[in-house]
């Protein structure tokens, strides 16, 4: 099957690019008709991933620069930049700022070190790979909701388990204070993503070419170098794009925190903010400016990803 | 060139046990707790002292008041015809990205590689708003529109990828034998194609069944809010009986169609999800 890997550039082309080169003459009316018919095809989709992100995004930004509360729709008007200010301002903005970061960052490094080990070890198992497939698959598929309600459950002081293991006080209040409630929750996040982090790395490391790692044997390298010099460097553009990906995702969180601690506890992620914003609130300009900030910030982080990390993501869809 | 030693089969034994407990404890720990009496929910034991069906029947008990068999419906529905839209779109674009020749094609998978990327909150606001003027606020196309596009990018470049799969050859001797693009691709292009319209349904149906923040925040009654977001509004049956066990066997309920979709079709996902590269 087809794997994560970015095309090269140049080879973007393909084969359309031959046969359009090998053939001027016959251009013309078939290549107009094929031309109709794709943007036909196209169209639909196009239009309803326009509809639904573009235009919002573009009426959050209206939003975020009037006086929108639809508990008093009488006091509607334009207030330029003073939702930002008042975001930028309000210490709760940075202190949720610094948590999504927080859990983002501790959470996506805990998966690349799992999610590794997981694909290193469904690439080389001798035996149960289609079981550990089966049983890491449900993770990845379960709903969010229900895997929070779980480890919720299982960490809860008055019905879980975990305070009856040892080494933890019996009566441990895990979402009554703000680190422990992070650990649970970074749990939760790793419990449900590693796998697709393992998944898209187990698919980079199918590529890599097992000679290389009997050369590397022959030539005296142990287990670690060959990891190092030979894994590592060639599952690069796997590793930066699953990377990207969960990245954002994190950055995204919501239904965990929203299940275990609906943000108290100091555990506030920007996505709860903007809800609360929102919807509890109903102050959509407020809370549009938070979304466009939001929305900001992930423009940034793509864009770190793309231009200084220089992952090549997959723009072409080409997978050979 | 591997080592089969008998130590190494012990070790391989181990780490896969590792796994899969690690994989499997949450969801166990909810089965216990679904199988829950009232009076032993606290025990902490790992397996019910006392079994019951309580909790499972009680969701159900009052038909459509009931707190379950709504969303339920709801979550099933919405899901299917989001993943029947989303699918049928993006296997037109998709075709037209593997197949035509036409100005745009890059523009367009970089856009859906945005969208993959998209934060949610940013535009639950405005849809909030705007879903509110339309009528289609807790509606069921006020939740199936936004899970669709959000499903399209990672559908479309699954679908590119199977496709590009597909001998090309073939359509070129329908179109040879007189066949127009679009009967080429409706009678040669699509039953081959069906494997990865598959697996592109599963994933979209996946990402519409998971989806929490849209049912909470473009609903407000059981009219179209959908298992998760429901789930997160339980209440006991008074206002000290904490609904634990009634939780859990929802939670069970609605991983079950996950596990089976799991346990058929996951070389199908895995397939899919790494021939994306998308987001899952």
């Amino acid at each position: 099957m087809s794997v994560a890997v970015p095309p090269q550039p140049g080879q973007t082309a393909g084969r359309k690019g031959q046969r359009k080169r090998g053939g001027p003459t016959q251009t013309t009316d078939r290549t107009k008709a094929e031309r109709k018919l794709a943007l036909m095809l196209c169209a639909p989709a196009v239009v309803a991933m326009v509809l639904v992100t573009v235009y919002p995004i573009l009426y959050a930004i209206v939003l975020s620069v009037q006086t929108v509360d639809l508990r008093f729709p009488e006091e509607r008007g334009f207030v330029g930049l003073d939702n930002y200010a008042a975001v930028l301002s309000s210490p709760l903005w940075w202190q949720d700022l610094f948590n999504t970061t927080f859990v983002t960052v501790i959470s996506v490094a805990i998966e690349l070190v799992l999610g590794m080990a997981l694909a290193l070890v469904m690439h080389r198992a001798l035996f149960g790979r289609g079981l550990i497939r089966t049983s890491v698959l449900i993770p990845y598929g379960i709903v969010t909701v229900v895997a929070a309600f779980a480890w919720f459950f299982a960490f809860d002081p008055s019905s879980g388990f975990v305070n009856n293991l040892p080494f933890i006080p019996e009566d441990k209040a895990w979402f009554g204070n703000r680190w422990d409630a992070f650990t649970v929750i970074i749990l939760t996040e790793v419990w449900k993503t590693t796998p697709f982090m393992a998944l898209l790395l187990l698919a980079g490391l199918a590529t890599i070419d097992n000679g290389l790692y009997e050369a590397a044997r022959v030539d005296g390298a142990n287990a670690w170098q060959r990891f190092v010099k030979i894994t590592l460097p060639l599952l690069k553009p796997a590793l930066l794009v699953a990377l990207l990906f969960r990245t954002l995702d994190a950055f995204r969180v919501f239904d965990s925190i929203f299940i275990m601690t609906r943000g108290s506890q100091d555990t506030e992620s920007v996505s709860i903010l903007g809800y609360n914003q929102l919807i509890s609130r109903l102050n959509l300009g407020l809370g549009s400016a938070v979304s466009v900030l939001i929305f900001v910030l992930v423009l940034l982080i793509a864009f770190v990803f793309v231009r200084v990390l220089g992952t090549a993501v997959p723009a072409q869809g080409d997978k050979k | 060139m591997q080592d089969r030693s008998p130590r190494s089969y012990l070790a391989w034994t181990v780490a896969i046990g590792v796994i899969l407990f690690y994989a499997l404890i949450p969801v166990a720990w909810l089965l216990s707790l679904s199988f829950k009496t009232p009076a032993t929910v606290s025990d902490k034991s790992f397996f019910p002292q006392e079994v019951t069906t309580e909790n499972y029947t009680t969701l159900f008990t009052g038909g459509l008041d009931s707190p379950l068999l709504r969303p339920l419906i709801n979550s099933i529905l919405i899901a299917l015809i989001a993943t029947l839209i989303a699918v049928t779109l993006a296997s037109f674009t998709a075709y037209a990205i593997a197949r035509l020749s036409f100005p745009g094609k890059t523009a367009i998978l970089a856009g859906a590689l945005a969208i993959a990327m998209f934060p949610q909150i940013s535009v639950v606001g405005p849809l909030f708003d705007m879903w509110r003027a339309l009528g289609l606020y807790d509606t069921y196309l006020g939740l199936i529109i936004p899970y669709l596009t959000f499903a399209l990018p990672l559908a479309i470049y699954t679908l590119v990828a199977f496709f590009r799969e597909i001998p090309w050859e073939l359509e070129q001797a329908a179109q040879v034998d007189g066949a127009t693009p679009w009967q080429a691709f409706r009678k040669v292009i699509l039953p081959l194609a069906t494997p990865g319209v598959f697996t592109a349904a599963i994933l979209v149906f996946i990402f519409a069944w998971n989806d929490f923040l849209f049912a909470i925040t473009l609903t407000s009654s059981d009219d179209a809010r959908t298992v998760p977001a429901a789930l997160a509004f339980f209440t006991g049956e008074s206002q000290f009986t904490a609904p634990t066990g009634n939780i859990a066997a929802a939670a069970i309920l609605v991983t079950i169609p996950i596990i089976i979709f799991v346990l058929i079709f996951q070389r199908r996902i895995v397939a899919g999800l790494t021939a994306g590269a998308v987001k899952g």
